[in-house]
């Protein structure tokens, strides 16, 4: 896949960090605002999409950039696993919401909302920047070489 | 409000046929993305920003991958049937479409008048949600602490998922990599695999 | 009247995934399915006046909406996207083998 032109790729060095930010604030105040864990996920992984499309994908090293997406995919749901066995190395349920609840409305609160988001976050953006690098690389008749 | 919602609804029905009966794939694409962004406006009225904030960025990232795929194959619709066997798919379409329809007609008259659901288990949430769960967003309350169970599934469809996507769109396979010693130029992934 | 607009477009993804013969029309008329799907258990939870579901200083006590559809959509609609990827990814490997997309064409499917 080519890159756009000078203009795009100025823009998009502008407000893809924007984006990003977005991204991760909408993942920490999923359990106060509307959002959580999948909507940040995607729009963090929409931020790489966007810098991919626009810089195109032949100058950037899109194998070693495919493995990391696996590696943070992998670490995502690794997160949210352990998030869900802690109750069971308590010696009590799984899935129990263990860490202390903290006051309503506030950031640090809601126990293993706020972890689990992050895990969730993590695993969807990852996933999804995955998809999208792996169908960018493949090569087509519509691509010249 | 009601209004605009069918409004909404027929703009979304008349994207979906457009998207479906096009000759040309990328415009049906692009009507299909009609119907999503319909959607993310229906999703705002129904009041359900969390849906909305998915949507709006799914429906993009399903356009820009779908777009990918077309331009990396073709873009015509060449499967056009011509002449009689055409009017008899469409019947027997049309057909089963319209006793699904005739079905699926009784059982709506079942269900709860528009605006009035009955909210025998979401009561107790939206009552115990914030002292239980300390999540002033009782949407993430529901998917992380009450039903996480199901959040946990769905976590382990969407990895496997995009396992399946690697491992369908990998490169070139390890048996015909061996066949062939000329085209071992790509390096990266090869490296990484070998350590 | 909208329980019956949201089955009619459920029909209409069901009409595209029978009748068309096109792979990527297929997708297409899946992905108009699941968006009927959504639709309706968005509608279903509507309540006459409510509010979306998140607790704010000075409105513990308003209207609601039923937060339990809403909760299941929003999983579902990201194994969708995941879902749809899958399936292009191997309409494109489909079309790399034999140079088509029309499943009337696709007999052989031996190695």
């Amino acid at each position: 896949m080519r890159g756009m032109t000078l203009i795009v790729k100025t823009i998009t060095r502008l407000i893809v960090g924007l984006i990003f930010l977005y991204g991760i604030y909408i993942v920490f105040h999923g359990h106060l605002t509307p959002g959580g864990g999948f909507a940040g996920g995607i729009i963090i992984a929409g931020a790489f999409i966007l810098l991919v499309l626009a810089e195109g994908s032949e100058e950037l090293s899109t194998e070693v950039k495919k493995w990391r997406a696996s590696l943070f995919e992998s670490l995502g749901i690794f997160i949210f696993w352990f998030l869900a066995m802690l109750g069971v190395f308590a010696g009590t349920f799984f899935f129990l919401n263990l860490l202390p609840k903290g006051k309503p409305l506030e950031l640090l609160s809601a126990g293993i909302i706020l972890p689990c988001n992050i895990g969730i976050g993590i695993e969807v953006g990852a996933a999804l920047f995955a998809i999208f690098i792996t169908l960018a690389v493949l090569k087509g008749k519509g691509d010249k070489e | 409000m009601l209004t605009i919602l069918i409004l909404l609804l027929i703009l979304m029905i008349l994207g979906a046929i457009i998207a479906l009966e096009g000759k040309d794939l990328l415009s049906a694409i692009i009507s299909l993305g009609i119907v999503g962004f319909a959607l993310v406006l229906v999703f705002l009225i129904l009041q359900a920003p969390d849906l909305a904030i998915v949507q709006i960025v799914v429906e993009t990232l399903a356009l820009i991958i779908l777009i990918a795929a077309i331009l990396k194959t073709t873009r015509e619709d060449t499967t056009e049937t011509r002449g009689a066997k055409k009017i008899f798919i469409y019947l027997c379409g049309l057909g089963f479409l319209g006793l699904f329809l005739f079905f699926i007609n009784q059982t709506l008259t079942e269900l709860p008048r528009f605006g009035y659901p009955i909210m025998r288990m979401a009561g107790n949430y939206l009552s115990l949600g914030l002292t239980k769960t300390g999540a002033s967003n009782l949407v993430a309350a529901i998917i992380l602490d009450f039903r996480g169970y199901d959040t946990l599934g769905e976590v382990t469809v969407l990895f496997t998922a995009v396992m399946g996507v690697i491992v369908v769109l990998r490169k070139i396979g390890r048996r015909t990599r061996e066949k062939l010693p000329d085209e071992t130029k790509v390096t990266g992934s090869r490296k990484i695999e070998e350590k | 009247m909208i329980y019956l607009l949201c089955v009619l477009l459920l029909l209409i993804g069901l009409y595209g995934v029978l009748v068309k013969k096109n792979l990527i029309k297929i997708i297409i008329g899946l992905s108009i399915m699941e968006y009927a799907l959504f639709l309706f258990f968005a509608v279903i939870g509507y309540r006459e006046g409510g509010t979306a579901p998140i607790i704010t200083k000075g409105f513990e006590k308003a209207v609601f909406v039923d937060p339990l559809p809403q909760a299941l959509v929003l999983t579902a609609i990201v194994i969708g996207l995941a879902v749809t990827a899958l399936l292009v990814s191997l309409a494109v490997r489909i079309y790399e083998k034999h140079g088509t997309f029309d499943i009337r064409k696709i007999r052989r499917l031996k190695g």
